[in-house]
């Protein structure tokens, strides 16, 4: 009889089929309706600015982890999703040079000069994104591309080039209302017929996306939930006619909070791990995106509130820190 | 660094602007690294005023150092930067005003410059008036290397041209003259600077 072995192995113990490369392709893939509905909505251009994206963030992974001597790790996925999500948050006007340099800001200096994937603080996507609009702040904020309204949803005249949250911020609710407004305006806002960055019109693909991913548990409510209400109550609660007065749902479905809840501030790496710490962050995502919308100088938040909220997302996980199994020794 | 040790001349610059440089590897100074490098002739002007600066501190510092006491010597030291940026200043203004008026702030700033007391207090104090000289050549150049090198960086990129002069018709990286960029830029060069230091000592150790 030979002696029976027991195998041990370091934690953890308990395994899973998930791997990063399937979460990352798994989300990837959901992302890619919002993709075809752009191209649809606002013309094939927008597969060439993602193609650029992707492609070059998957080239600028594999040159730094060759340079920084590392093993290239291109299947995982997590470089081509950071191209898409930077694609996703350009206006799709841009030039090709932009989803170019953007890319290799993410990867470069973002994502590989933190150490890699898991040690980034910041959401690569997101700061390649501030990167742009402090470096192209003209190409950044004018090239938005009004799109054609199907016949079921057109408006009496839609002329203006500007988002909605731009028209929002700078020429009032009624002439938001005028552009926009209505039970037209909001299907077509809801449906992802409108002007705005490449992958934030359609808050209905990605919502299913969204709920997808939750069905799969690659991400929990937490966050999405907590930010998609934080922004919502503060919206009505601020209102433009005073208090308790305002439209949640036009800040809801527009700009690209829906984006940014499922997408964005969901991120591993970024974002804290204790359901706690996460319901926390995800508010405090909603907060300074309202904050930024009502009273900052840019039409729309998320970004900003999101890479915000990533330098706190360490402290939130300090402080909520889940309590020991055994309870500390009595002093006696 | 004792008191009596022998320093060349070419040691001292040496130092100054390759081993100890006071931007890319001692890394003070640099709020002005990353305000005043978005062109070379800023750099250029800056790094001027705090060469001469630097060298006087060191000198006079030198001179006196057995009759400051241990005790007050800060106070001391801020009060003899402060005295020769004082002179740098209302002489520059006399004598070249149009100069003086591009680097007004920036001269007046010197006095706070981390780089000066540093060097008094790890150095000046401790040493000769000879090699305190070359010690203060040796950081006010690497200082003055540094941020030109910055300033090439950022200026071709930023504006496409060097000096004030356009080489290129077309700006090809608008980012790069912006404020945030200066700690981009000071990043990346001085990346680059020990990479390249390594390399070159890993050669030379090989020959």
């Amino acid at each position: 009889m030979s002696p029976r072995l027991w195998k041990v192995g370091v934690a953890p113990h308990v395994r899973d089929n998930a791997t990063v490369a399937g979460i990352m392709w798994t989300v990837f893939a959901v992302l890619l309706p919002q993709l075809f509905l752009s191209a649809y909505v606002f013309g094939p251009r927008v597969l060439a600015l993602a193609g650029v994206g992707v492609g070059t963030s998957m080239l600028a992974e594999a040159a730094m982890q060759r340079l920084l001597g590392k093993p290239v790790s291109l299947s995982d996925g997590s470089a081509a999703l950071t191209g898409l999500l930077l694609v996703y948050v350009l206006p799709p006007g841009v030039s090709l040079v932009l989803p170019f340099w953007g890319a290799i800001f993410a990867i470069c200096i973002g994502k590989q000069l933190f150490g890699g994937l898991g040690f980034n603080f910041f959401n690569p996507a997101l700061i390649a994104r501030a990167f742009l609009a402090v470096g192209f702040p003209v190409a950044m904020t004018t090239t938005w591309i009004m799109p054609e309204l199907p016949a079921f949803l057109a408006g009496p005249d839609a002329v203006a080039s500007a988002t909605p949250l731009a028209l929002l911020k700078h020429s009032g609710l009624a002439a938001y209302l005028a552009q926009y407004g209505g039970p037209h305006g909001l299907w077509a806002s809801f449906l992802g017929f409108k002007p705005g960055s490449v992958g934030e019109t359609s808050p209905l693909l990605l919502g299913l996306g969204g709920l997808y991913l939750l069905w799969r548990r690659i991400i929990s409510w937490h966050i999405p939930v907590a930010m998609i209400a934080s922004t919502a109550l503060l919206a009505w609660v601020f209102g433009p006619e005073g208090l308790f007065t305002g439209q949640p749902l036009v800040h809801v479905l527009s700009g690209g909070l829906i984006l940014g809840a499922f997408f964005m501030a969901t991120d591993y790496v970024t974002s804290p791990s204790q359901p706690l710490a996460k319901l926390v962050f995800g508010a405090g995502c909603g907060a300074l995106t309202m904050l930024i919308r009502l009273k900052g100088g840019y039409p729309e938040g998320v970004c900003y509130a999101i890479l915000l909220m990533n330098c706190v997302s360490p402290v939130l996980e300090d402080w909520v820190r889940p309590r020991r199994f055994a309870p500390p020794l009595k002093k006696d | 660094m004792s008191e009596g040790q022998h320093y060349t001349v070419l040691e001292r610059l040496a130092n100054g602007l390759v081993r100890e440089n006071p931007i890319f590897k001692l890394a003070l100074s640099m709020c002005p690294a990353v305000a005043m490098t978005n062109n070379v002739r800023n750099g250029f002007l800056l790094g001027l005023a705090v060469l001469f600066v630097q060298v006087a501190s060191n000198v006079t510092v030198s001179i006196f150092r057995r009759f400051i006491h241990e005790r007050i010597r800060i106070p001391a030291y801020i009060i003899i930067i402060a005295t020769w940026v004082s002179v740098s200043d209302m002489g520059l203004a006399a004598y070249a005003p149009g100069f003086y008026k591009e680097i007004a702030l920036y001269v007046k700033l010197i006095v706070v410059f981390a780089i000066i007391i540093s060097r008094l207090e790890v150095f000046a104090s401790r040493n000769t008036v000879w090699p305190s000289f070359w010690d203060g050549m040796g950081m006010g150049l690497g200082f003055m290397f540094a941020l030109m090198f910055v300033g090439v960086f950022r200026e071709f990129l930023g504006s496409g041209s060097l000096w004030g002069i356009e080489l290129l018709p077309f700006k090809p990286f608008f980012f790069w003259s912006l404020p945030p960029a200066g700690f981009f830029a000071i990043g990346l060069l001085m990346a680059l600077f020990l990479w390249l230091e390594r390399r070159f000592n890993a050669w030379r150790g090989r020959k």
